[in-house]
């Protein structure tokens, strides 16, 4: 034989002996992995119960917060939408919000309640501002949270926007605390004007400690149009839309047959979307709890001893 | 054939041009052709106002052309050519900046004074800083219009 052909043979029995070792590997790691799989359910199946009820338990020791903090803070939750996202960001945003609550009470309002606030103007004459305001949107979150106040003033409509955690606003304060029938009033700009009225000397009203936040059912009515958006489409349930003609009438009437989505409600998925799921919001809440829970304590002793007058000697 | 396929172009550019709804998000901009809303009681707004003959902005005095608070205007009014300083718009405002359900408008002279006597509606705390910095020494002083409102937010 020549040398050739040795080497050939050599090289070809090499290349065999690699397959059946990768083969035989192969085997084995397969072997393996199906064992382990094995033995992990039947430990699982064995103490599948006990974790159950372990993981139960932790729950409800962890569970602190309580579940209406997600109303009354919603600002601490972050954006639901993945592109908006960044832990680092939102944790050191939580922070520095706990931080500024510590200087200044920011309530607990909705969209429908009238608040006060006073604010630090560089342009007004005795440097301070006070604007009093149904709020008729609330928006965004962490630092960025903003809510609008809206009343009319000498006949005009006015609407000022404040950042909550804005170091300007000196004092937030609820006057009538409520709720109304939909989250955005902005349909008020295009109701009468004695809906968004409100004097700027209004006392603040007195809500029992523990009592539910009322819900008015109250509905206004729309002037007709042009209006700021188009209300005959998006319904609003706090507004009366007038009856419409013509054209636009039954340009609305087709529009609702063909858009409506009546199933819009049971779409569970548009809804995780737009919500950050319970076990989240659990963590971002039970961080911040205690401090949010003594700020709670503490304003509540203050209100306690406002409202408290000492009894006068007669007689 | 030709001629028809034509008519029918011109006849669909018609309907485009005047259909009756936007194409954008109404932004409120006060620029050429704005109407405005005169809030002062002076003689020619208040007839102008009442005869609903708003006044048209055909100039804006500053870079961009788009008015916003304390930015002055030329306006079309009754006929004749005025001044006028916006003292409130329907435009989005950032934070702290009151928005109003109308652009608002006062008159002035060349030398800033305004040609009524009282204002009506409230006017933003804003202004003040404003008119003051626009203010020429020797020259136009708008700081007047502050002296004749009534309520300012």
């Amino acid at each position: 034989m020549s040398n050739l052909v040795l080497f050939q043979l050599r090289k070809s029995t090499v290349a065999l002996s690699a397959i059946s070792k990768l083969n035989k590997t192969h085997i084995e790691i397969q072997f393996n992995f199906k064992y382990l799989v094995g033995q992990l359910s039947q430990r699982l199946q064995s103490t599948s119960s006990q974790v159950v009820v372990r993981e139960n338990t932790k729950r409800e020791q962890k569970r602190v917060v309580p579940p209406n903090y997600r109303h009354i803070y919603p600002e601490f939750l972050p954006d639901p939408n993945m592109e908006f996202r960044n832990s680092v960001r939102e944790k050191l945003e939580r922070t520095d919000m706990i931080n500024r609550r510590s200087r200044i009470e920011i309530p607990e309002f909705y969209v429908g309640s009238i608040l006060a606030v006073t604010s630090s103007d560089e342009h007004a004459v005795g440097k301070t501002t006070k604007f009093v305001g149904i709020c008729i949107k609330r928006e965004f979150c962490g630092l960025r949270a903003n809510f609008t106040l809206r009343n009319v003033v000498d006949n005009l409509g006015v609407e000022i926007k404040y950042e909550m955690y804005d170091p300007r606003l000196q004092r937030v304060q609820v006057l009538r605390l409520e709720k109304r029938l939909d989250s955005e009033l902005l349909y008020l700009r295009d109701a009468d004007p004695e809906f968004s009225t409100f004097p700027f000397d209004m006392d603040a009203e007195f809500l029992n400690e523990g009592a539910p936040v009322p819900v008015n059912p109250l509905k206004v009515n729309l002037r007709p149009p042009p209006w700021y958006a188009r209300w005959e489409r998006l319904q609003p349930k706090g507004a009366i839309i007038p009856e419409l003609r013509g054209r636009r009438k039954e340009k609305s009437e087709k529009w609702l047959e063909k858009f409506s989505e009546p199933w819009e409600k049971y779409d569970l998925m548009k809804q995780y979307r737009k919500t950050i799921p319970e076990e989240e919001q659990d963590s971002i809440y039970s961080d911040i709890y205690s401090e949010l829970h003594q700020m709670e304590i503490a304003s509540k002793k203050l209100k306690r001893k406002k409202a408290f007058v000492k009894p006068k000697k007669t007689g | 054939m030709f001629c028809n396929g034509l008519r029918n172009l011109s006849e669909i550019g018609q309907k485009i041009a005047s259909r009756g709804f936007h194409t954008t998000a109404v932004n409120d901009q006060l620029h050429l052709l704005s109407r405005l809303r005169v809030v002062d009681n002076s003689e020619i707004g208040k007839r102008a106002m009442a005869e609903g003959k708003p006044p048209k902005i055909f100039h804006v005095y500053n870079k961009t052309g788009v008015g916003t608070i304390g930015d002055k205007v030329m306006v079309a009014i009754k006929g004749e050519k005025k001044k006028g300083i916006i003292v409130g718009c329907k435009q989005t405002q950032q934070a702290m900046v009151p928005k109003f359900d109308s652009n608002n408008v006062v008159l002035i002279d060349d030398n800033g004074s305004p040609l009524g006597t009282r204002i009506h509606v409230p006017i933003p705390n804003l202004l003040r800083t404003i008119l003051r910095k626009k203010t020429i020494a020797k020259g136009a002083d708008y700081t007047k219009l502050l002296a004749i409102a009534t309520k300012f937010v």
